[in-house]
């Protein structure tokens, strides 16, 4: 497959662009902040987005979705990493949207997915338990009762947590801590009974939560894919959000070079354009370099997940573990290149450091994705 | 049937009648390489038949056209014509600077006469080239060379010495940076000439290296004689072929980065060195991430490769990226190499031992300084990607 986006991309690429520029920059994250906003979020911004196909870039065309594929929402995913710009995007359209497609019955399908791709239904993934990322770590457990489950347990680092309409919970029905056997996916609505949400505030303004589940009852409708077979559907749905999180930090980098190169070419010291000293032209260029790979591997990790999904763990691994780094290089890069004004908040490079460093931990670090990908090319 | 899919029908074909046995199987050392040339030296029958046979058809040259001893196909032809000899693991039938360096220049700036001339030796093998580029005080600083060449009328005579000359004690015929004007700026007094290097005027000298091998040479000129149709461009234009043809070779080097199609990967080397604990990774815990990490770079660099040269077909250009690829690539191969020696502990540290990776760890070194070192490349980065401004 080519190493490039078709026009379809390439156009979607362009729209998303210009439309997260004019509608959505930076400045509407630092204002969410500022006003300590409830949603975490805007919601017209994240209408205008269903309403160009973007909630359902996952979803098949037979529920009201456009299904142009991972490729094409890592360019969205890429570009809002350009803007931070602050949205359910990941949590729905990625995770949600993966979720429920590849894993989800007929009449789960038929019922949620529409509403989804309309922007108009929210989930969220709850999978950890632990200050690391460990999805066969599970000790909240669903129980059988009656005719269906009874969930308790606690998660956290549950992005956009607060705000889902339903969270996908991974629970023990079988097996012990940290064995992959035994672990089943529910569906459970954020309103159900027992189901208590802790709104966490973190370095990036963006959503997250801890979740309580105390005596949740679902039904056996509940169960997303398989009981106890849940873990081998977990792993495809955070593949597709690690893949996600790779293009989004990928952007993030790119923007930080752009607006370090913009400033390296305008400051002044010792009477010269700082830009003309060798000891900065040439961090730049590695950085330059880093962020070339680094966008190389992501395009490499999205084509297996839309060309071959059941092959992709490697490779979305080695997009997640190099983005993670590469991103932090480059948010690392471009406060020391900035100089003082690069630790201020009025500037908005701050923002960058403090969103790739959530960016690289969900779902994975860099120091997790090196040891799967050691561990998938068994060594 | 579409074209394209019958070239490949009737390409594959021909390969499955025509590649030797023996010229399908991983070379057994870096002496198993054909160079072709007036003293080429084949290790077997089957390295000449594949030459030949492959020289006969211009697939040595796939996109050259026919006139010039090539195989006239097209990009997509010639892309078909790589994935099929891959398929069968066909090994490359001529290794060549005149292919990879040379010709790509004479293409783009030499006249008919001189394409006539040269081109159909290089895709043979008849003539096997050198490079004459850097002097001993003119190494990064390449455009300061002083190599003098003279209008003698009926000829040019060539004074100097060049150094790091690849393979020269082996080579026909050599392409030099000379200075034809003393008194202008240093990169407008610089031409590209073709010499002949069967003349008294030319000695090589080997130069042994860190690795004890002598892959590099001294040539020196002494009233080297150059005739005056093999003045490559205009005079005193020498320098825009210089990079031209600095460009293709980046990207020749920085490939290696990629590691070659035989070499194993990172990871089974180490698991063969250091051995796998209980649970079934690497003994040596440290080892296994770097490892891990260069393997994970070497997936984001191939994958770079492929981009920019996708990229430079649908027309956006390989350009300066070149550096970026020649950087990446010989910085990343140093790694390799490094924690070869890292898993093959004291077995490495011996001449000859565990797979000769002590002279190819040493070896490499020289990749990020041959074709312009790291650093030039990051300054040629930042003022021809970045837009940095120069000082």
């Amino acid at each position: 497959m080519a190493m490039l986006l078709n026009e379809e991309q390439g156009m979607l690429k362009d729209a998303a662009k210009g439309y997260l520029k004019t509608s959505a920059p930076i400045s509407q994250l630092r204002k969410l902040r500022d006003a300590e906003s409830a949603d975490g979020f805007d919601r017209k911004t994240w209408k205008d987005m269903a309403e160009m196909g973007w909630a359902s870039v996952l979803v098949p065309e037979d529920h009201g979705g456009v299904a142009m594929g991972h490729v094409a929402a890592g360019v969205i995913a890429e570009e809002m990493g350009r803007t931070l710009t602050a949205s359910p995007f990941l949590s729905t359209a990625i995770l949600g949207a993966t979720a429920l497609t590849r894993f989800g019955s007929e009449a789960q399908k038929a019922e949620y997915l529409p509403r989804l791709a309309a922007g108009d239904f929210l989930t969220a993934l709850a999978v950890d338990e632990t200050h690391k990322h460990n999805p066969s770590s599970v000790t909240t457990t669903a129980q059988r009762s009656g005719n269906g489950f009874k969930l308790d347990g606690r998660k956290s680092f549950v992005a956009e947590g607060h705000i889902a309409d339903m969270l996908i919970v991974s629970a023990r029905t079988a097996g012990a801590d940290g064995e992959p056997e035994g672990i089943t996916l529910f569906l459970v609505p954020r309103e159900a009974a027992g189901v208590s949400v802790e709104r966490a505030s973190m370095i990036d303004s963006r959503n997250s939560a801890a979740i309580t589940l105390e005596g949740v009852e679902v039904t056996a409708d509940a169960v997303l894919g398989e009981v106890d077979g849940g873990y081998t559907a977990l792993e495809a749905v955070l593949d597709a959000g690690r893949a996600g999180l790779a293009a989004e930090m990928s952007g993030s980098a790119q923007e930080c070079l752009g607006q370090t190169l913009a400033y390296l070419r305008e400051r002044k010291q010792f009477g010269e354009i700082i830009g003309t000293y060798q000891a900065l032209q040439h961090r730049a260029a590695h950085l330059y370099t880093e962020i070339e790979l680094g966008k190389s591997i992501v395009l490499k990790a999205l084509q297996t997940l839309d060309m071959a999904p059941d092959h992709a763990a490697m490779m979305v691994s080695a997009a997640k573990s190099k983005l993670g780094q590469v991103a932090q290089l480059s948010a690392r890069e471009a406060i020391q290149m900035h100089g003082g004004i690069g630790m201020t908040d009025e500037y908005d490079i701050g923002f960058f450091i403090k969103r790739v460093r959530v960016a690289e931990a969900l779902y994975g670090d860099a120091n997790y994705h090196t040891d799967k990908f050691a561990r998938l090319r068994k060594y | 049937m579409p074209d394209l899919e019958r070239f490949r029908a009737e390409t594959r074909a021909w390969l499955e009648a025509n590649c030797p046995e023996e010229m399908r199987r991983p070379m057994k050392g870096e002496n198993d390489a054909v160079w072709g040339g007036r003293k080429a030296v084949f290790e077997s029958e089957a390295q000449k038949t594949w030459l030949d046979r492959m020289a006969s058809k211009g697939w040595t040259v796939p996109e050259w056209p026919v006139a010039y001893g090539g195989g006239g196909l097209s990009k997509a032809e010639a892309k078909v014509l790589r994935e099929e000899m891959g398929r069968i693991k066909a090994r490359s039938p001529l290794m060549s600077f005149g292919i990879w360096m040379l010709g790509p220049a004479l293409l783009k700036y030499g006249n008919e006469d001189q394409k006539l001339e040269h081109l159909p030796k290089i895709a043979r093998g008849e003539i096997r080239w050198a490079q004459g580029y850097s002097e001993p005080n003119a190494g990064s600083d390449l455009a300061a060379l002083m190599t003098k060449c003279e209008d003698k009328g009926d000829h040019y005579l060539v004074n100097g010495q060049k150094i790091w000359t690849s393979y020269a004690d082996q080579a026909d015929w050599i392409f030099v940076l000379v200075r034809t004007d003393f008194t202008a700026k240093k990169h407008e007094g610089i031409s590209f000439i073709l010499v002949d290097m069967d003349q008294p005027g030319v000695t090589t000298k080997p130069i042994k290296l860190i690795s004890g091998k002598s892959p590099f040479c001294e040539t020196f000129f002494d009233d080297a004689r150059a005739e005056k149709k093999n003045l490559v461009g205009e005079l005193n234009k020498g320098w825009t072929i210089a990079k031209y043809l600095l460009t293709h070779e980046r990207e020749m080097i920085g490939g290696t980065g990629a590691g070659s199609g035989a070499m194993r990967p990172m990871g089974d080397v180490a698991i063969q060195q250091v051995g796998l604990n209980e649970h079934g990774q690497l003994a040596d815990p440290v080892l296994r991430t770097d490892v891990a990490r260069a393997e994970i770079d070497g997936l984001a660099f191939l994958s770079t490769l492929e981009r920019v040269t996708e990229e430079a077909k649908s027309g956006q250009g390989v350009g300066a990226n070149s550096s970026m690829l020649k950087y990446y690539g010989t910085e990343l191969n140093k790694r390799r190499l490094e924690l070869m020696m890292d898993g093959s502990g004291h077995d490495g540290l011996e001449w000859d031992g565990d797979g000769d990776v002590a002279r190819h760890w040493l070896r490499t070194k020289a990749n990020s300084i041959e074709g312009g070192t790291s650093e030039v490349q990051l300054n040629i980065i930042s003022k021809r990607i970045l837009d940095l401004p120069s000082a």
